[in-house]
C-alpha cells in the first residue's frame, strides 16, 4: 500500500482576492475516513475552503499541506464543481480523460470509462456527445470522471445544487458507494437534508472562518455556536 | 457591363475546355497557399493554444502586437522578403528568389498571425470553460494545450480557412518575390494583374471568377469533410 496522502494540514491559512480576506487565518486538519460536510450560508467561503484544500486556490498567507509532496497529492485527489465542466467530447471521452492524463493507454482508459458509465447509470450514453446531457446526467459523468481514477480524497461543491429529487437521490447514492469504499470525502452544500443523510462530521463555515467542527449526530442534536443554531433552524443567518 | 459578361463566358471557356494554362496556375496558386497555411497552422495553433494557457509579464502586448500583424500589408512583407532573398541580401545565396519557395515563405508570413491570433481568441473561450476542470485533474501545460487544439477544433478550423482566405486571394507579396514567371511562378493573382495590364478584362475577370469559384469549393469541401454544422453545437 502506498503512503496516504493525508492528513491535510491547513496552518494560519488565509485566502485574500481583490484586497479582502474571504477566509481564514484558520487551522484545519483533515485525517481519517468519511464524509465530512461543509455547511453554512453563501458566500461563507465553502467554495473557496474547498478550492483552497484542492488547490485550485492558493493560500495568501499561511500554508496548506497534504502528507506526501504537493505533486503526488495532487494525482489521488478529485473535485466536482457546483456547475459540472463538460469537455467537448462523447461521453466516454471525457470521463477517459483523467486516465490518458495520467499515462494509461487509450484502450485501456476506454473501457474503465464505459464500467464507469454503467456504474453512474449512464449506460448507452457512450458516444453522446457529452454537451447534449442533461444537467443531472452531466453531474453523473463529472463523478465518474472524478472517480476513475480511484482518487484517495473526493471534493465536491454541492454537486446537487441545481438538480431534482431523482438526480439529487442517484448522485447522493454514488458519494455514499465512494464513501464506503473507503474514498474520503469533503464535500460543501446548503442543503441541511442532504448534509443530515451524507455527513459522519460537520465543518461549519460562517464568515471566512471555521466556525464550529464536531460529529454529525452531536451538530445535528445541539450545536454549540448560537450561529449554527439559528442556521439549523432554518431562521434567517444574516 | 460588356466586359463583364464577357468575362463570365472567358470563365466557362476556360473551365469546361480545362484550358491547360488555367489548370496550371491553379494548381499552383493552390500548391503555394495549402503550403503556406499548413506551415502557418502548424506553428500558428500551437502558439495559439500556448498563448491561451500561458500567464507572463508581456502577454497583453504579445496578444495586441500579434492582433495588429494580422493586417500586415502584403507589398511591405514582400519588399523585406525580396531584399533579404536578393543576391546581395543576407540569406542570398540559398538562391530562393522568384521561386515558389519563396512565395510560401512571403505568404507563411502573412497568414502566420492570422492564425495565431484567430487560434488564441477562440480558444481563450474554450480555456475559460476548461480552467478549472483540467488544473483540477493536474495537467501538464502540454496536456492543457492540447485539449484544447483537440476539443476547439471547430472553431479552429474557422481560423485556418480565415488564414487560407488571405492567401489565396493575395498579390502584393507573391508577385514581388515570385516575379510571375510564366511555367515558373505564375499564379491566378499574378495572371489576373498581367491580363489586366495588358487590358485583356474578359480574361482578367474570368480567371477571377475561378478564383473565387476555387475558394467557395475549398471552403465547401473543407466542412463537408468535417462535418460543421451537424453534430449538435460545437
Amino acid at each position: 500500500m502506498v503512503t496516504s496522502i493525508l492528513p491535510l494540514k491547513l496552518e494560519e491559512a488565509t485566502v485574500r482576492k481583490g484586497g479582502s480576506r474571504i477566509l481564514g487565518p484558520l487551522d484545519l486538519t483533515l485525517d481519517g475516513e468519511g464524509c465530512t460536510i461543509l455547511l453554512g450560508p453563501n458566500g461563507a467561503g465553502k467554495t473557496t475552503l474547498l478550492r483552497l484544500l484542492h488547490g485550485l486556490d492558493r493560500t495568501s498567507g499561511g500554508q496548506a499541506r497534504w502528507a506526501t509532496p504537493r505533486e503526488e497529492a495532487y494525482l489521488r485527489q478529485s473535485f466536482v464543481f457546483q456547475s459540472p465542466v463538460v469537455m467537448r467530447r462523447s461521453v466516454r471521452d471525457n470521463i477517459a480523460y483523467p486516465l490518458l492524463v495520467r499515462g494509461v493507454g487509450r484502450k485501456e482508459a476506454r473501457e474503465r470509462a464505459v464500467e464507469w458509465i454503467a456504474h453512474v447509470g449512464l449506460a448507452g450514453a457512450d458516444d453522446k456527445p457529452a454537451q447534449i446531457l442533461s444537467g443531472g446526467e452531466k453531474q453523473k459523468l463529472a463523478i465518474a470522471r472524478a472517480l476513475i481514477i480511484k482518487p484517495e480524497v473526493l471534493f465536491l461543491d454541492e454537486p446537487a445544487a441545481n438538480l431534482d429529487g431523482t438526480s439529487t437521490r442517484d448522485i447522493e447514492a454514488l458519494i455514499l458507494r465512494a464513501a464506503r469504499a473507503g474514498t474520503r470525502i469533503v464535500m460543501a452544500t446548503h442543503n441541511f437534508g442532504q448534509a443530515r443523510r451524507l455527513a459522519d462530521d460537520i465543518l461549519f463555515i460562517y464568515r471566512g472562518r471555521i466556525h464550529e467542527r464536531g460529529p454529525a449526530k452531536e451538530f445535528f442534536a445541539g450545536p454549540e455556536t448560537k450561529e449554527a443554531e439559528t442556521f439549523i433552524k432554518g431562521d434567517l443567518l444574516l | 457591363m460588356n466586359d463583364l459578361s464577357a468575362g463570365v463566358m472567358a470563365a466557362f471557356g476556360l473551365i469546361f475546355n480545362l484550358d491547360h494554362n488555367l489548370v496550371e496556375i491553379s494548381l499552383r496558386s493552390l500548391a503555394v497557399t495549402f503550403s503556406a497555411i499548413a506551415i502557418a497552422s502548424l506553428i500558428g495553433l500551437p502558439f495559439g493554444a500556448w498563448l491561451a494557457v500561458t500567464r507572463f509579464r508581456y502577454r497583453r502586448v504579445t496578444i495586441a502586437i500579434l492582433n495588429a500583424l494580422m493586417g500586415l500589408p502584403p507589398v511591405v512583407v514582400g519588399l523585406v522578403l525580396y531584399v533579404l532573398l536578393s543576391r546581395s541580401g543576407p540569406f542570398g545565396v540559398l538562391n530562393l528568389l522568384f521561386t515558389p519557395t519563396a512565395m510560401i515563405i512571403a505568404q507563411t508570413i502573412l497568414i502566420l498571425p492570422i492564425v495565431a491570433s484567430l487560434a488564441h481568441q477562440a480558444l481563450r473561450e474554450l480555456w475559460f470553460q476548461y480552467h478549472d476542470l483540467l488544473i483540477s485533474i493536474n495537467t501538464s501545460k502540454w496536456q492543457r494545450m492540447g485539449a484544447l487544439l483537440l476539443d476547439g477544433r471547430r472553431s479552429l478550423l474557422t481560423a485556418v480557412l480565415t488564414g487560407f482566405g488571405r492567401g489565396i486571394g493575395e498579390i502584393g507579396a507573391i508577385m514581388i518575390v515570385g516575379g510571375n514567371i510564366d511555367h515558373l511562378t505564375r499564379v491566378l493573382t499574378t495572371a489576373i494583374a498581367l491580363e489586366v495590364s495588358k487590358g485583356n478584362f474578359p480574361l482578367a475577370i474570368g480567371l477571377g471568377i475561378v478564383l473565387i469559384l476555387l475558394a467557395i469549393l475549398i471552403n465547401i469541401a473543407i466542412h463537408i469533410l468535417s462535418r460543421t454544422e451537424r453534430e449538435g453545437t460545437w
